[in-house]
């Protein structure tokens, strides 16, 4: 009787109100039709060549390698794209759809604002209205990023609903749509929600490790032995693992932000302390009381202060074929440290969750051995923050 | 199930007035209830509070927010269940979200639902593509699992009310709950087009919060459901809500009750 479109293993779906089942039908349907189109690709490639700055650079990272005495370290340098971060991969592609769509108008969710940024834009550029939903507790964080996506025409809407966080921005956004469908596209920053957005976002950021492998091929002549990257909804992840998928012997490993600690109530690592329920269109693990309440979750990096998963990653956790990790507030905040100082690279906050880790790993690896951390954005705007957590008190 | 048809028997416009459980506590709910059945409800809907409730304007958010702080649980809603069906024996449906019922345990929230006397489910965050995710426990259970349909629906609509159990929640306008000013559907278009695949009867909800709006309202469906309107008195009162809510619910099924059938009434169309 039903169809089961969009299911990654029991995951996914699409837990959404009827109001916008016509909407997410015509998306999958436009995403069918253009997504081999020869003039849609050549258009995304040419805007992500020429104007966010695409092919990345995949960076020996010599310092850190040899400080950490063991596997050879890549950074994927996402931070380099146009707006700081690896959100304008699918950014340009959905607003190029959307605008194929005919639609006229944008609306984003954002948690560190890096998506929101991206989304604000994309608009800019095609001349499109941009309304952005942000957690006001975000508003705060990120006050920078705040200004940069007015300065770039986009209305930025704080969200005080629940816990004021990424979460909230996310159902808000989501409200907005069933509310004014026609001219709206709601360009979702993650792979999450309800099908197609978990395809359609892995689709356009599958470029990370499309460029990974033939960059590492080129370098090394192999594969890498692990890509690892930080994890909130996912969309860094996936598009940093996609094109290794069927390769057994690269590790994929992908780090959750564990905030204070997986013991305490303090934090986002959904893998390590939630279960599987349905939320934001889709079913897949989030972190939730018993009653199915969710969680108020907690991460020093607004960008993976998020309840929930990928449904893709949730599959990839299920069958083993990806590895996800928990990384504290602090760990994090010590990588943030660490890159700035041994490389000159000042990483995004979330970026750092997947540094950590590979700080972790690669000494206990041999030298032989080729590691790829996608540096998933820059970390500019998080320099208060991280001054405030180290007790110094500086304006942003 | 056969409690909600009946309901809506004999051309009745069935009133269906929504409660967001535990808010601002269980006896608050329990009063309101009673006022309800009182004042000529037919059916009542109880709305279980979830943390992020995605289909709701800020006033059912709000009171969500409020029943949670003050402690209600899936399990306290149904106590206090059990309680009304000591002396209420109207119809009696749970609206709540996905994870509520599936994070409890799909089958066991479904079954607990059939042992409290709960006729009906209404899940806004379970479109007609997913439905299977409870169907089977609620065939199993004799609870309806009652679909939506929407503005946006349009070829959508026969495949859903041919489907269709208990009876069919027609949203009246784009948007989240919370009241309107002014309703702009053509929601006769709608239920004639429910009427060509089903005889299911069909009550209009959001943003509906006038004795003006509910008659109209009712002159085109077979039921009116009325939310933000009932929950915004709650929040104004509090513990003092429910014989403020009552003389609201008296002034709304007068006006349901003063309506004449339209050309849009299942009664007046073929099957």
């Amino acid at each position: 009787m039903t169809n089961k479109a969009g299911r990654f293993g029991v995951h996914g779906g699409q837990y959404i109100p009827e109001t916008l089942m016509n909407a997410v039908n015509e998306l999958e349907r436009a995403y069918n039709h253009w997504k081999d189109d020869a003039g849609f690709n050549a258009e995304l490639t040419a805007l992500l060549n020429d104007y966010a700055g695409r092919p990345s650079r995949l960076y020996y990272a010599r310092r850190m390698t040899e400080d950490l005495g063991g596997a050879k370290i890549y950074l994927k340098r996402e931070d380099l794209n146009h707006t700081g971060a690896h959100k304008i991969n699918n950014v340009l592609g959905q607003a190029l759809l959307a605008r194929r769509m005919g639609k006229t108008r944008l609306i984003a969710e954002t948690g560190a604002g890096q998506h929101g940024v991206a989304t604000a834009t994309a608009a800019a550029l095609m001349g499109m209205s941009c309304v952005v939903f942000m957690g006001v507790e975000d508003t705060i964080r990120q006050a920078l990023n705040v200004y940069r996506m007015r300065l770039l025409g986009a209305e930025v809407v704080p969200v005080k609903t629940g816990t004021g966080t990424l979460k909230d921005a996310v159902s808000e956004a989501f409200r907005e749509w069933t509310s004014r469908i026609d001219d709206t596209h709601y360009c979702l920053g993650s792979v999450m929600g309800p099908h197609p957005f978990p395809v359609i976002v892995r689709d356009f950021q599958a470029v990370i490790s499309r460029e990974i492998r033939a960059q590492v091929m080129e370098r090394e002549g192999r594969l890498p032995d692990c890509v690892i990257a930080c994890v909130g909804g996912g969309s860094n992840a996936i598009g940093s693992f996609y094109h290794f998928l069927n390769d057994e012997t690269v590790r994929l490993i992908g780090c959750e932000a564990a905030g204070r600690g997986i013991d305490t109530f303090e934090t986002a690592a959904t893998i390590s302390t939630g279960r599987l329920g349905i939320f934001h269109g889709m079913k897949s693990y989030f972190c939730q009381d018993e009653f199915g309440q969710i969680a108020p979750v907690y991460s020093i990096s607004a960008g993976l202060d998020y309840p929930g998963i990928g449904p893709e990653h949730a599959h990839l956790h299920d069958t083993g074929r990806a590895e996800y990790v928990p990384v504290t507030d602090e760990e994090a905040v010590r990588a943030f440290e660490y890159l700035s100082r041994t490389e000159g690279i000042i990483p995004a906050i979330e970026s750092a969750h997947a540094l950590s880790h590979a700080m972790k790993i690669a000494p206990g690896m041999g030298r032989d051995k080729v590691i790829v951390v996608t540096v998933s954005g820059r970390g500019d705007k998080d320099c208060a923050a991280i001054a405030r957590y180290r007790g110094e008190n500086i304006h942003d | 199930m056969t409690r909600i048809r009946e309901a809506f028997s004999g051309g009745r416009k069935a009133f269906i007035p929504f409660i967001t459980c535990g808010d601002p506590d269980t006896g608050t709910t329990k009063a309101v209830v009673h006022e309800a059945v009182k004042n000529g409800a037919d059916i009542v809907e109880l709305g279980i509070p979830f943390s992020d409730p995605t289909a709701e304007g800020a006033v059912i958010q709000s009171a969500n927010y409020r029943a949670l702080k003050g402690g209600i649980t899936t399990d306290k809603v149904f106590a206090m269940v059990r309680e009304l069906r000591e002396d209420i024996s109207i119809p009696l449906v749970f609206m709540t979200y996905a994870n509520v019922v599936f994070s409890y345990g799909s089958d066991k929230f479904i079954s607990s639902c059939h042992d409290i006397g709960i006729d009906g489910l209404i899940i806004p965050d379970l479109p007609y593509e997913e439905k299977d995710e409870f169907l089977p426990y609620c065939r199993k259970n004799d609870v309806a699992l009652i679909s939506m349909v929407a503005p946006t629906s349009e070829a959508r609509i026969e495949m859903i009310a041919r489907e269709a159990e208990g009876f069919l929640y027609v949203v009246s306008s784009l948007g989240v709950t919370g009241t309107r000013s002014e309703i702009t559907t053509d929601l006769g278009a709608i239920i004639r087009a429910v009427r060509r695949s089903s005889d299911i009867p069909c009550a209009i909800g959001f943003g509906i919060s006038t004795p003006e709006q509910a008659r109209n309202m009712a002159g085109i469906a077979d039921g009116v459901i009325v939310g933000s309107a009932i929950v915004k008195i709650i929040a104004q009162y509090g513990r003092e809500a429910p014989k403020h809510v009552g003389e609201f619910l008296r002034s709304m099924k007068g006006a349901i009750c003063s309506s004449t059938a339209s050309g849009g009434s299942r009664q007046s169309s073929p099957a």
